[in-house]
């Protein structure tokens, strides 16, 4: 690795490049041999994986630059848009999330895409090479993790806008093209929810982007620049003048596109029909690694760009946290449809995200930068495991399970393990984030951050609520054939509650990689002395 | 003479073109009134020519020639082609472009 | 020596992790390696104790720290041990009491298929408890504190293949959890004041303020944490009105009922009271808060425990009962964390005794819990019958027994709350509650072992374990009572040694209030009345509670159908209406909130943005109508759209 690692070298490329280089290749594969696109693509990612973790390692915490291993070309230069590469502790944390899990949303949807296994190929047309649905799968996911991690590394906001647009793309066909193949209708129903689902998360999403495209637009217009260094600078000599209308105003324009993206009540709709229609993994990839970037997208684009209209939309944005958590906490309780639940489960956790994020204290955003992480793999051992038992039965019901605990202990072992990450044990790592974020909205927020500790009431109440319809009671007799996990599942979800049990126990290196990032962040906000964190009324010796 | 005269006698062709084209149905018909109505065009064009004291007009008039020309026999084959599958050279007939 | 601390923990956590994660090879040995490790954590809590006892009163206390877990700018929670006086009488209690557990478990569930994990689970539970008790600072707490959570609701839902089981379990998880609600509210209270939440800088910091000094926290701040800890407290320990889980939570396996839901998981709200003393002895607003609960779940628990035909549920209610002495007492302050503490330790003995009296009972007779199907046991199951006994005795308080030093020194101090009336109120309550007890477990002691055989056939659950037990008493075999194997009655017999000496021990020459008293800090209580008069009296209604009992359960039969009662009975036999009403209320209400909720998202959230796409299809819809396919309707739009444009360029020319 370490002639890799040199100066010069363009890391932060090579870490979206190679899954980009991966998608090509996997999609070049001929239709036979399915099976070599397959590792071929669980290859590119563990790549990728390496890649991130360089980053990780070249990565210095104690340095004074902000955005360090940068990288810096003109691109379009009579707008002055330029490839701007560079990452803060936040970034990296990210970045090391989606390239985690990748690999395993390969590994768990390894079968998902493969027309001998979902038993839709006619012989002819695997034969004749016209129709490759496990090298399409597998490159869109890799096309989805390459624009995800080329956009937490872009530091041109236009750079940015493209990609958070582009990743639309391949997540519409994910969506849509590969859909979940457990569904209570018929084959031609199932495919009309799934083309709803998929058409109702790009419209969603686009008008979100449009409304962004409009305030990036302003923004060249105000600024004169795309760049995020060359406006912190112009902001920091004072030669940046933006009206407060003005600067109110484009902050809505990305603000909104993040709020659909995160997804914030009430534009979160589109997640339980995205999540429910598509296959696990994908819905995994929506969930834990593309909304992500509404929430990172939050921190780095709306507090460093509009920091006084922030801290003036704080209010409101903190109170439609609020109704996120709890909203999405009860709807996830009345769900019958066990996918759906999580993804309302996720839309209560976005909203302890959001609302970390708003606090503006120290406590709160880093407690929010790692909820994302937390959230990432939590909903992944969650969800994997899930889709694990619906691809076992063939069906997303909950009523249609029971007893499942007795039939097949490891896999109802794992679900167990998923659902107390959710409803945040302490000992596993969502629960660090989830204090951190309320302490941090406590503190300036009394009365929010009280509001919002029903959400770990009502968290349990889905959580055991999923857990005791579908994994105890009598045995029912379709759950009675069950296996238990096999092997590759188990390589899935092992690794994934190790981590969440060691980020339970020591999440010290990623809070120690978050926090000078959320400094930085916070003094934007906050310019000159003024410190985020208030003066307890006693101070500690 | 007056030039004017001229356009006059432009319009009032461009007009009749465009009232056959509006109202007749047989394809040949209607086609005879757009060339009707180019032929109206041209003669403005190499009015104005005149009118302005320069060639622009007359040379834009050649290139409308050529292309009605070019647009005559793609337009007589297709009505040609749609007599022959439909037995009839009514533009009425052929309505299927429709949403 | 400090760096043993550590391995009290360490070792029931190897235990769990190794039984959970390794499989079925671990079968045959699982449950001898869980119940090592679990005397394992025991020696080691009993070095630290003697190296304890071999110091100074005043440094005692010994600190661990391992790693720093969550930094967070001012946010600095450790992974931190300290064992103190107060720490150490918990780690032996419950390193103690659970090693007897063990090895009582290893009989009581040699038929079960799933014993590895019964095992796996009680050892994750000792860990959790333990770090609850030793933990330096309130978030470190709170692990231990929903660990134990966690251990409980698997413990309880280990027969999970019964729905009413797992029912109970996330009743018992969910009710736990509205009380940790109070936990965190405090911690993010205690940061936002004292900018920490270990318990040293938090005590001191309190400590400072009441005497006076440095920067004062307002009687008000520590008021409102007192009261989150008092919900924490209500929640652990099953005070009302967090109180309805305990009841069905005796779903679980007997052995999980004596250990969790007796002696040690459900005294953490006493322990957490007791340990944050400094905060409650600044705020009494929230002491006497704390003192009402107790008093309250007392009364509450007591007539519960007298109305219930199952015997673990009956003592379920004396369980809370007791703990509502215990609360009551640390609300006390001063004069009664000490007593809270040493009623907690030999209730711990002689509750954990007669839980696993009634688990041998079970055992003997086929599963069956309902105490009127009992009768005329004494003769079948001697060794049970005398640690039952013995059990009996020490919790209504016979003189000379642990319950009598330990329960007595609790109501004195009830009526020394205040000189006036307030103190009579309390202490009445208490003297009253004693009463009671004596009347309720007399109940259970006369209708299990003594009177005439009401024995009923029952459906034989191990052969058919999805059966439901005592299902209606039709078939089955009759059941054959006899005393349980060894491997069960030892723990007995221990136990009964601790019911029948600990209190005495601990009395003499105050040796346990001196003991806690660097910790805790001690002051005599002063009764409104004599000490003589409170025992006297104390006396006086247990022989009052005693008779009544036999009267009505000793001379006369007991009938096997239970009479229908009067109001008070049937209305504690549901709990005191509780559970209908949290059922009426919470349940009900929140079905009905979640599903209108899920109408709402459908229709007006959703309803909203489909509407918008369903009008610009209409909108779309209709304009499609005007491309007709005729290419003269065409020609005249073209035409007529010339001729505006041409009108409008005009028309602009000439303005």
């Amino acid at each position: 690795m370490s002639d890799v690692v040199n100066a010069g070298f363009p890391l932060l490329t090579a870490t979206a490049a190679v899954p980009a280089l991966g998608a090509i290749a996997t999609a070049a594969v001929p239709a036979a041999k399915r099976t070599a696109a397959k590792w071929l693509a669980l290859f590119f990612s563990l790549v990728t994986l390496a890649l991130a973790v360089a980053v990780g390692i070249r990565f210095n915490t104690g340095a004074e630059d902000r955005y360090q291993l940068t990288e810096s070309h003109s691109w379009i230069a009579d707008f002055g848009v330029r490839y701007e590469l560079g990452v803060d502790g936040i970034g990296v944390a990210l970045i090391g999330l989606t390239a985690l899990l990748i690999p395993f949303i390969i590994v768990a949807g390894w079968h998902d895409a493969d027309p001998q296994e979902t038993g839709t190929a006619t012989d002819s047309s695997v034969a004749a090479g016209r129709w490759r649905p496990t090298q399409g799968f597998f490159a869109l996911i890799l096309m989805v993790e390459a624009m995800v991690i080329l956009s937490f590394e872009a530091t041109d906001v236009f750079l940015f806008y493209i990609l958070f647009e582009a990743m639309l793309i391949p997540m519409y066909f994910l969506i849509g093209g590969f859909g979940d193949r457990a569904h209570a209708g018929s084959d031609e129903n199932a495919a009309a929810q799934r083309s709803y689902a998929a058409v109702k998360f790009l419209l969603y999403n686009l008008v979100g982007g449009l409304i962004m495209l409009a305030a990036v637009i302003g923004l060249y217009v105000v600024a004169g620049t795309f760049s995020l260094s060359e406006i912190a600078s112009l902001r920091a000599s004072g030669e940046l003048e933006m009206a407060t209308n003005t600067e109110r105003l484009l902050f809505l324009g990305f603000f909104f596109a993040f709020a659909v993206k995160a997804p914030l009540w009430p534009l979160h709709t589109w997640l339980p029909n995205a999540m429910g229609e598509a296959t696990a993994p994908v819905a995994v990839l929506i969930t834990a690694v593309v909304d992500k970037v509404g929430t990172f997208a939050m921190l780095r684009f709306c507090l460093q760009l509009f920091p006084g209209a922030s801290e003036w939309a704080t209010p409101v944005i903190l109170v439609l946290a609020l109704i996120s958590i709890v909203y999405g906490a009860l709807l996830a309780v009345g769900q019958r449809d066990i996918k759906r639940l999580v993804a309302y489960a996720s839309i209560s956790h976005f909203g302890f995200i959001i609302m970390g994020i708003f606090a503006m204290t120290t406590q709160g955003q880093s407690g929010a930068t790692l909820y994302m992480v937390n959230h990432g793999i939590s909903t992944a051992a969650l969800m994997l495991v899930a889709g694990f038992l619906i691809s076992r039965r063939g069906s997303r019901l909950i009523a249609d399970y029971g007893g499942a605990q007795k039939v097949a202990p490891v896999l109802a072992g794992t679900f167990l393990i998923g659902s107390l990450a959710t409803l945040s044990l302490p000992g596993l790592a969502p629960f660090v984030s989830e204090f951190l974020v309320l302490v941090g909205t406590f503190t300036r927020y009394p009365v929010i951050g009280i509001i919002a500790t029903f959400g770990i009431v009502l968290g349990a109440l889905y959580s055991l609520v999923l857990y005791q319809r579908t994994m105890t009671g009598p045995v029912k007799l379709e759950v009675a054939k069950m296996p238990d996990l096999k092997l590759r599942e188990l390589l899935v979800v092992g690794p994934l509650i190790v981590l969440l049990v060691f980020l339970g126990v020591y999440p010290k290196p990623v809070t120690d990689l978050v926090n000078p990032a959320v400094k930085d962040t916070l003094s934007d906000v906050y310019p000159g002395d003024k410190t985020p964190d208030p003066e307890p009324e006693v101070a500690a010796k | 003479m007056n030039p004017v005269n001229y356009l006059y006698l432009a319009s009032l062709l461009f007009a009749i073109g465009a009232t056959g084209v509006l109202i007749r149905r047989n394809a040949i018909v209607v086609f005879m009134c757009i060339e009707l109505m180019l032929n109206a065009c041209n003669l403005a064009l190499v009015a104005f020519s005149r009118m302005h004291g320069n060639l622009d007009g007359q040379i834009i008039a050649f290139f409308t020639m050529v292309v009605a020309a070019a647009e005559v026999v793609v337009g007589l084959a297709i009505i040609v082609s749609l007599f022959r599958s439909r037995h009839s050279a009514s533009v009425d007939d052929a309505s299927l472009m429709k949403l | 020596m400090e760096n043993l601390i550590a391995l009290l923990v360490a070792a029931p956590l190897l235990g769990a992790v190794v039984l959970l994660c390794g499989g079925r090879r671990l079968d045959k040995a699982g449950h001898w390696l869980g119940t090592l490790l679990a005397l394992g954590s025991f020696v080691v809590g009993v070095v630290l104790f003697l190296d304890m006892l071999g110091r100074d009163g005043e440094d005692r206390a010994m600190h661990q720290h391992l790693f720093s877990w969550i930094p967070v700018g001012g946010f600095q929670a450790d992974v931190a041990f300290q064992l103190d006086q107060l720490s150490m009488t918990f780690v032996l209690l419950i390193t103690g009491v659970g090693s007897l557990i063990h090895i009582y478990s290893i009989g009581y569930m040699e038929h079960d298929e799933r014993r590895r994990r019964f095992f796996g689970y009680l050892n994750l539970f000792l860990a959790a408890m333990l770090i609850l008790v030793i933990a330096d600072n309130y978030l470190l707490l709170y692990v231990g504190w929903e660990g134990v959570g966690l251990a409980s609701y698997l413990l309880i839902g280990f027969w999970q293949h019964k729905p009413s089981a797992a029912t109970a379990a996330k009743k018992a998880f969910l009710v736990n959890r509205v009380g940790d609600m109070g936990l965190s509210i405090a911690i993010m209270l205690m940061f936002t004041t004292f900018g920490t939440f270990a318990f040293g800088d938090v005590l001191a910091a309190t400590g400072a303020e009441t005497s006076g000094a440095a920067a004062p926290v307002s009687e008000g701040k520590l008021t409102a944490i007192g009261l989150m800890l008092l919900l924490a407290a209500c929640g652990k320990s099953a005070q009302v009105p967090l109180q309805s889980w305990l009841g069905d939570a005796m779903e679980g396996p007997t052995p999980v009922s004596a250990l969790i839901h007796a002696a040690t998981m459900v005294t953490a709200g006493v322990y957490l009271i007791t340990r944050s003393g400094a905060i409650f002895n600044g705020a009494p607003d929230a002491q006497l808060a704390v003192v009402i609960v107790g008093a309250v779940t007392l009364l509450f628990g007591a007539i519960v425990g007298c109305a219930k035909d199952d015997i673990k549920k009956a003592l379920a209610g004396s369980t809370m009962s007791q703990i509502g002495y215990m609360i009551l007492a640390a609300g006390l302050g001063p004069i009664g964390y000490a007593f809270a503490i040493m009623h907690l330790v030999t209730h711990g003995f002689f509750k954990a005794g007669l839980f696993l009296g009634a688990g041998s009972v079970m055992h003997g007779m086929n599963d069956e819990v309902d105490m009127r199907k009992y009768g005329g046991l004494r003769k079948y199951m001697p060794v049970t019958f005398a640690t039952f006994g013995l059990g009996y005795l020490a919790i209504i308080g016979f003189p000379g027994l642990s319950g009598f030093w330990s329960k007595d020194k609790i109501i004195e101090a009830a009526f020394a709350y205040d000189d006036g009336i307030r103190g009579w109120i309390f202490g009445g309550v208490a003297l009253l509650g004693a009463g009671i007890t004596a009347f309720y477990m007399t109940r259970v002691m006369l209708m299990t072992f003594f009177g005439e055989k009401r024995w009923q056939p029952t459906p034989d659950p191990h052969k058919d374990p999805s059966a439901e037990p005592a299902a209606d008493g039709h078939g089955g075999e009759m059941p054959h009572p006899h005393e349980s194997p060894k491997s069960m009655t030892i723990p007995m017999i221990v136990l009964a040694f601790g019911s029948v000496f600990a209190g005495g021990l601990f009395s003499l020459n105050e040796s346990f209030v001196k003991w806690l008293e660097p910790v805790t800090a001690f002051e005599h209580p002063h009764p409104v009345i004599s000490v003589p008069a409170i025992t006297g009296a104390t006396m006086v209604v247990l022989v009052i509670g005693v008779a009544i009992a036999w009267f009505m359960y000793g001379k006369r039969p007991v009938p096997v159908t239970a009479p229908r009662g009067s109001l008070l009975t049937r209305a504690a036999r549901r709990d005191l209406l509780q559970d209908d009403f949290n059922h009426v209320v919470l349940v009900r209400g929140g079905e009905h909130l979640t599903r209108s909720l899920v109408y709402v998202d459908h229709t007006l959230v959703d309803g909203v943005v489909n509407g918008t796409a369903a009008s610009f299809g209409g909108l779309s819809g209709r304009l499609r109508k005007l491309q007709n396919g005729y290419a003269r309707s065409y020609a005249v739009s073209m035409l007529g759209g010339t001729a505006v444009l041409v009108a409008a360029t005009l028309l602009m020319r000439a303005v």
